[in-house]
């Protein structure tokens, strides 16, 4: 137990704390100073827009994707579940400059819509894809036909169907997806800032903010948006907390 | 049936758009103007050397976190302890802050004058920031949670009869973990550390805050990348990209494969 918690307190409580103080130094009111300030508020604005669009794509196409590989039978379906991993493998930095070769000014589609707020979209959506399609998957897996047959012999629709019995049942799962795509989606750095361009007020993220901040020696602006980014973090954990909880109900009953 | 096909064209054109697609350009664009540039990146010495720190910081990294994810989980599942509910439920934080909050949190400790330590570490002559120790502490921070959480669903569905068994057999404590509990669960382990190894190997926002990133000293291999970029070494970046791309694919082949015996062990 000692071990353990010696090892958490040094290596994660005790950074955390050192934020926490550092942001409490500049009190609630420079707090509000910094937090309000016009580059800070653009950067968060950006940041949680670009994320909620990024969760909302991966719940949608995620969705899609677990469906496709569980109820879909096609030649190459093994490698394709294989490859939904490769966001999680493959470094961050690399995964912007992989899009950077397709979608940047070298574009051979002549796409080139790197250094604009859809090039941050992207960038998520490429790192976030393994989320929802992981989460779902299992449920899916675990899901008896046999309800939707009897649904559909009751004369039910093939909407009727998804709406009120594969998507109640699929929900937390894919809920539980989104939120941590959300997550990852807020603090994501390494794929946006070789993408993004990284302009103030433009295209300038909350993590991109901080680490410029923390550049240019203003530690203190860095900690006020940092501990909102903890704080979103923080939340997003209670709220997958509370999915399990609810996902589990019956089993705890 | 058109449904379907039309689910399969949606979900495999989001895949080729957004992951393949990107992928096979990069290939393209690091050979494009054949092995030479490829070869004269990788055999320079800062990029070996951002190799070694990557690969230091990791091997550092990934054995603490493997023992401190078993020890983690053993805690979590077989014992009763106050905080217990607060510690499950934030083991994964590392996970859901930015990489960037946490190279803050060890620069606001560290920072030579500034920092926590910074000038008691300064009176003693110990440089942790912008050196290769800040490196490896942001690695550990990191990648923290991974093993434990794979392990953690893993020794729930195991149970402890056969350690109860083991020990009425007059097995002691340790020979409970290492003959019983440790086996059952190495799948799950291997994992774990598959994961953690990924993750370390291509840290690139905590690193990029702690390190100073000086060439030919602590830069890294992902915030080389980056700086190759930024100079315009178009084909030194990708170059650099593809070996971490291909040990990404060997990280993908290894999950792939440990991944249905998990479920069986």
């Amino acid at each position: 137990m000692g071990v353990i918690t010696t090892f958490l307190l040094v290596v994660v409580v005790l950074p955390l704390a050192a934020l926490l103080w550092e942001s409490k130094k500049s009190g609630v009111h420079g707090f509000w100073q910094i937090v309000s300030s016009p580059e800070a508020v653009a950067a968060l604005e950006l940041t949680f827009g670009a994320a909620f669009t990024v969760a909302l794509i991966n719940a949608v196409l995620g969705t899609i994707t677990a469906w496709v590989l569980v109820r879909d039978d096609f030649r190459g379906k093994a490698l394709v579940n294989a490859v939904i991993d490769l966001p999680f493998a493959l470094p961050t930095i690399v995964a912007g400059l992989t899009l950077l070769a397709l979608y940047g000014p070298r574009s051979p589609l002549g796409a080139h819509v790197a250094y604009t707020r859809g090039a941050i979209v992207l960038a998520l959506c490429f790192v976030t894809l393994p989320f929802v399609v992981r989460t779902v998957q299992p449920v899916l897996l675990e899901l008896d036909e046999e309800m939707e047959e009897a649904a559909r012999s009751l004369g039910a629709g093939r909407l009727a169907v998804f709406r009120r019995i594969v998507l109640p049942n699929l929900l937390p799962g894919i809920l539980s997806g989104v939120v941590l795509a959300l997550a990852r989606a807020l603090g994501e750095i390494g794929s946006i800032v070789v993408i993004s361009g990284n302009v103030p007020y433009h295209t300038e993220v909350a993590s991109v903010f901080i680490f410029t901040q923390i550049q240019n020696g203003y530690p203190d602006y860095a900690a006020a948006v940092a501990v909102i980014l903890l704080a979103a973090a923080f939340v997003l954990l209670l709220a997958i907390g509370a999915l399990r909880f609810f996902a589990t109900r019956h089993e705890r009953a | 049936m058109p449904r379907r096909l039309g689910l399969r064209a949606v979900a495999l054109g989001y895949l080729v758009v957004i992951l393949l697609a990107p992928l096979a350009m990069v290939f393209y664009r690091t050979f494009e103007n054949g092995l030479h540039p490829v070869w004269q990146t990788l055999s320079d010495p800062d990029t070996l050397h951002a190799f070694e720190v990557t690969l230091i910081a990791t091997g550092i990294a990934v054995p603490l976190n493997a023992v401190f994810g078993v020890l983690c989980g053993l805690a979590i599942v077989r014992r009763r302890f106050p905080g217990k509910g607060l510690l499950n439920a934030f083991i994964d934080l590392p996970l859901a802050v930015s990489p960037v909050v946490i190279g803050l949190c060890l620069y606001l400790l560290y920072a030579p004058r500034t920092g926590w330590f910074g000038s008691w570490l300064l009176g003693h002559g110990i440089q942790i920031l912008f050196a290769l120790p800040a490196i490896v502490l942001a690695t550990i921070f990191v990648s923290v949670p991974f093993v434990a959480r794979e392990v953690i669903p893993t020794l729930r569905e195991l149970g402890n009869e056969q350690e109860q068994a083991a020990a009425t057999l007059g097995a002691n404590r340790w020979q409970r973990f290492w003959r019983i509990t440790l086996p059952s669960i190495r799948w799950a382990v291997i994992y774990g550390v598959v994961l953690t190894t990924a993750r370390c190997l291509g840290e690139y926002g905590a690193v990029a805050v702690v390190s100073g990133r000086i060439v030919g000293k602590t830069e890294t291999a992902t915030t080389l990348v980056e700086d190759l970029t930024l100079n315009f070494n178009t084909a030194g970046a990708y170059a650099v990209s593809l070996v971490l791309a291909t040990i990404a694919v060997l990280v993908l082949v290894a999950m792939t494969v440990i991944r249905p015996r998990e479920g069986a062990a």
